[in-house]
């Protein structure tokens, strides 16, 4: 008997074949060119406009669009790649509900934006099979790139277009960070990340060094005698701990694994999951990880979270699309001990309100049955190589700078900035330019 | 990609998108910023005589006509010529030029009928240091009841005089601006080549009347309850235009004399068409009024890449290209045939081609009990209605019968060759030793 999603325990193939593909199918699908032209129609073309501010990357929406409109996408993709060389993913995966289309004037006015990042995908996906940008002339500089994840990628390739060369290191096995192993599935199909690092490196002067990683056989003083530059941009290793009994118990697991296995799975059907899986946390990943948990077959996916829905970093589109695929969203719950005899049954919470002194327990607990804990509670650095810190992650100023001369840092490990993929491009880009004007100042 | 560089009567700019006179070149603050955002050239507001400053209406000056999600398609004015003192306005002329030498700057003009003013005029011009001069004989209101812009140029006679009077007194490159408020647009552009101008631009506003007030009873825009007729442009008098800018460049008296196409260029593709139909440059002014001076850099991508595709490597090699096409309607092919083609993935079934062509065309759209619309090829006249009433780009299209291929509608066989209405066998007035017939 095949299994189904009320098998009990860990268990792989509980949807018939055919599910899984429709399951996982673009969360929006590409617009076709009638579509596109309808919605780039609605673009007013503003003056200094909101939804471009918005941006991280500042990408000129009313020209690209305008570009659109007009007929020539190819210009449209050229407006937006020569501010955001990840157009094509942050297309995909920005939350624009709370960045350029949260602000769009149509936004405001009747509630329905320009469809800013659909047609941002529109645009980009055009030239995808060839690269607009080329190399300036040789400078004879060198530059190594720790972190080959959106801010790495970001800045190697605004480096080798000016003309440096740079040598671009990961720790694993591939290359693009979280956009390769972190991004839902469903935001990101066909191998999109695979195709847009290798689109990206085909400009030239990037040699891409695999499984080197920083601290174990590759020393940052030395990368700093080595190179003319260095740029960090490793992200986020450590995993926050729940810090509540039974933590160490079978079937308790981070989130960010259970989606990494996720996304590079060859047939998602060998997968298991667990019948009831309990997703711990307020932010995207605990989205991501209990919408894929659902969509993979779990009978019963709940998401608990410590505080109000207000409260969660998860966008209230994000929150909307897990209970639309049947996620069970549950605030003002803390967990306080997973119970099992050596593998998760139960998980129990405490009630939480917020009062004056924060948030309190009201003494009140529940009980959960659980075969499957995710914990997503927040991402942490792995190790500051003996850089100076500013809260728990490396100190920068606006341009990347650390507080070492010559070593440069952005995304997700650097302070400053929202842990987002469009950030990490922008800090990686300006961080480039920062070190382009100063190995070339003298 | 693809350069851009335009030169236009010897005169240099960095792109073939001048702005036209008009409010957006009416100061030197205005013609900065054009410039900093990527104009070409600009033809200064019209500028009159020395003298009292013209007075213009304090209330609207401007009346709208508006597509679907307010798109504006049409814009009417009531505005004059230059409403700033001339010598605030040479001035400024002259800092401009000289901080922007790359840039064209040339400056309109607009004096009365008699020499003396426009000798005067002109000395003060070539001061300024601006690359040439255009004659404004098309302004439709308020000037032209003072005998100036549109009054003379309709009179092909006074267009001719005038444009003789600009060339002897200044070495100064001459443009005349034409009216397209006259019956034959041929006329004028002549006069203007006898007179020794070295290029027509047009068009300039059509007169008009945008709408009319139901409550006040009176045209709109309205000034304390009364109205006048306006200048009409936009993206709306773009065909007018077209049409115009294609009889100057194929009319055999005044073919090769330079033009400068204006009237509702409004992307880079509506530039390419006008420069495609003889067309040295473009000049823009709505399309900066409805969206300011950014909306050039579209025009800039969008030109480039297009040429980038073509493989054209400056402007010159497609300007005039499509000219020799524009042809009179006896000259065309009558046994090329098309059939209508409906594509059932992209039809959404709202039924638009089906009422177009069964009440008012020739009933070749068949309509299933479940809303499948076909065409009849043997009642399609290719007459492309639906095509331009189906909501859906692309969705229907026009397939060209193969020769050898039988018309439905006819039974005729699609020939090798051609036949035009010269052929024709039912022409009366057709050599009955050329006509051609085809036996259906
Ligand atoms: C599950 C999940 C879902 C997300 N979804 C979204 C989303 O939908 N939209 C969005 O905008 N953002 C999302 N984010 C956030 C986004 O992915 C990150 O902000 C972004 O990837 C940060 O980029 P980065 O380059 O700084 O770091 P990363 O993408 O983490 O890349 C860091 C790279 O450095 C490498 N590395 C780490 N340590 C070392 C070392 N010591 N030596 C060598 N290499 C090392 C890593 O292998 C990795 O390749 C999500 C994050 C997660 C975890
Ligand atoms: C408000 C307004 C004022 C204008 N003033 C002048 C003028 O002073 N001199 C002139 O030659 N044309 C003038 N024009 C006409 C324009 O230069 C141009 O020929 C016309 O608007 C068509 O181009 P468009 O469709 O791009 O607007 C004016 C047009 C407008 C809308
Ligand atoms: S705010 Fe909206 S309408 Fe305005 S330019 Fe941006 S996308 Fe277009
Ligand atoms: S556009 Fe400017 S000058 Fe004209 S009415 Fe509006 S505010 Fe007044
Ligand atoms: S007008 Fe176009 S979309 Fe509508 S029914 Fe006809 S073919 Fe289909």
């Amino acid at each position: 008997m095949a299994n189904s999603p009320a098998t009990p325990g860990l268990a792989a193939g509980r949807l018939a074949p055919q599910a899984y593909q429709d399951n996982f199918t673009d969360l929006h699908p590409p617009l076709n060119d009638h579509e596109a032209l309808v919605a780039a129609d609605r673009c007013y073309f503003c003056h200094d406009a909101p939804c471009m501010d918005a941006c991280p990357t500042t990408i000129d929406i009313p020209l690209f669009i305008r570009q659109i409109a007009t007929g020539t996408p190819e210009a449209a993709a050229t407006t937006i790649l020569t501010q955001n060389i990840l157009g094509g993913m942050c297309a995909r995966v920005c939350p624009t509900e709370t960045l350029c289309e949260e602000v769009c004037v149509r936004e405001v006015a009747e509630g329905k934006p320009v469809t800013i990042g659909q047609l941002q995908r529109f645009a980009t996906d055009k030239v995808m099979e060839s690269h607009p940008f080329t190399r300036a002339t040789p400078t004879g500089k060198t530059v190594a790139v720790v972190g080959a994840g959106p801010a790495g990628l970001s800045a190697a390739h605004r480096l080798a277009m000016h003309g440096h060369d740079v040598v671009l290191y990961d720790a694993r096995a591939k290359a693009g960070g979280l956009n390769e192993f972190g991004i839902a599935s469903y935001k990101s199909v066909d191998g999109f990340a695979a195709r847009e690092v290798d689109w990206l490196l085909s400009i030239g002067g990037i040699e891409v060094k695999l499984g080197q990683a920083l601290g174990n056989g590759l020393q940052l003083d030395e990368l700093a005698k080595r190179y003319d530059a260095v740029f960090l941009g490793i992200g986020l290793t450590g995993v926050n701990a729940l810090g509540c009994d039974g933590e160490d118990k079978d079937g308790v697991l981070d989130a960010v694994d259970f989606i990494s296995d996720l996304r590079q799975a060859d047939t998602l059907s060998t997968l298991p999951v667990g019948r009831r899986v309990v997703v711990i946390g307020g932010g995207m990943t605990a989205v991501d990880a209990a919408v894929q948990a659902k969509l993979l077959g779990a009978e019963d996916v709940a998401l608990v979270y410590r505080r109000g829905r207000d409260r969660m970093n998860a966008s209230r589109f994000e929150q909307d699309l897990a209970a639309s695929k049947g996620v069970r969203i549950i605030t003002h719950a803390s967990p306080k001990a997973i119970h099992g005899n050596g593998a998760v049954v139960e998980i129990e919470f405490a009630y939480t309100q917020d009062g004056p002194g924060g948030l309190a327990e009201t003494g009140e607990t529940f009980r959960l049955k659980a075969d499957q804990v995710m914990k997503a509670i927040g991402q942490t650095l792995g190790d500051a190589n003996g850089l100076k810190l500013e809260g728990r992650k490396i100190a920068v100023n606006d341009t990347g700078r650390t507080s070492h001369t010559g070593i440069w840092a952005g995304g997700d490990c650097a302070s400053g900035g929202d842990d987002l993929t469009v950030t990490a491009v922008a800090e990686g880009r300006d961080a480039a330019e920062d070190i382009h004007a100063t190995l070339m100042g003298g | 990609m693809a350069d851009l560089h335009s030169k236009f009567l010897g005169i240099e700019s960095p792109n073939p998108f001048w702005l036209a006179s008009a409010p957006p070149t009416d100061k030197e603050y205005n013609v900065r910023r054009a410039f900093e955002a990527g104009w070409g050239g600009v033809v200064w507001k019209t500028l009159g005589e020395a003298g009292p400053p013209i007075v213009n209406v304090s209330g609207p000056r401007y009346g709208a006509i508006f597509g679907a999600d307010r798109r504006l398609l049409g814009l009417n004015n009531i505005e004059l010529i230059t409403d700033r003192p001339l010598e605030v306005n040479l001035e400024e002329i002259t800092r401009v030029k000289r901080d922007y030498p790359d840039r064209a700057v040339i400056v309109s003009l607009m004096v009365p009928c008699e020499e003396e003013p426009w000798k005067k005029i002109l000395r003060e011009v070539e001061l300024t240091g601006a690359d040439g001069v255009e004659l404004n004989f098309g302004c439709p209101h308020g000037m032209a009841e003072r005998g100036m812009g549109s009054a003379v140029g309709q009179v092909p006679e006074y267009i001719e005089m005038v444009t003789g009077w600009v060339k002897k007194h200044s070495h100064l490159p001459c443009i005349v601006k034409l009216t397209p408020n006259i019956s034959d647009i041929r006329l004028p552009a002549q006069a203007a080549k006898r007179g020794g101008a070295d290029a027509v631009s047009l068009i300039n506003t059509i007169t008009s009347i945008t709408s009319v007030n139901l409550d006040a009873m009176a045209p709109e825009p309205m000034i304390d309850g009364m109205g006048t007729h306006g200048g009409y442009c936009g993206p709306a008098v773009k065909p007018i235009a077209l049409n115009m800018v294609s009889k100057i460049a194929t009319d055999p008296e005044t073919q090769g004399l330079p033009i400068s196409g204006i009237g509702g260029v409004t992307t880079w593709r509506d530039a390419a068409e006008f420069m495609a139909l003889g067309a040295g440059n473009v000049q823009v002014c709505t399309a900066a009024m409805t969206f300011g001076f950014k909306v050039v850099q579209e025009m800039i991508s969008g030109l480039s890449q297009w040429m980038d595709e073509k493989g054209y490597t400056s402007t010159a090699d497609f300007v005039g290209a499509a000219a020799p096409k524009a042809t009179e309607w006896q000259h065309l092919n009558l046994d090329f045939v098309t059939k209508a083609v409906i594509n059932q993935d992209d039809c959404i079934k709202c039924g638009r081609c089906y009422a177009a062509c069964e009440d008012t065309s020739h009933q070749a759209i068949e309509m299933s009990d479940d809303r499948v619309f076909s065409v009849k090829d043997d009642e399609c006249v290719a007459c492309n209605l639906c095509v331009n009433v189906c909501p859906v780009e692309g969705c229907i299209t026009m397939r060209t019968l193969d020769p050898g291929e039988v018309d439905e509608r006819t039974g005729m066989v699609i020939p090798d060759d051609k036949r035009s209405w010269l052929e024709h066998p039912n022409n009366p007035s057709a050599d009955p030793n050329m006509c051609i017939t085809r036996g259906q």
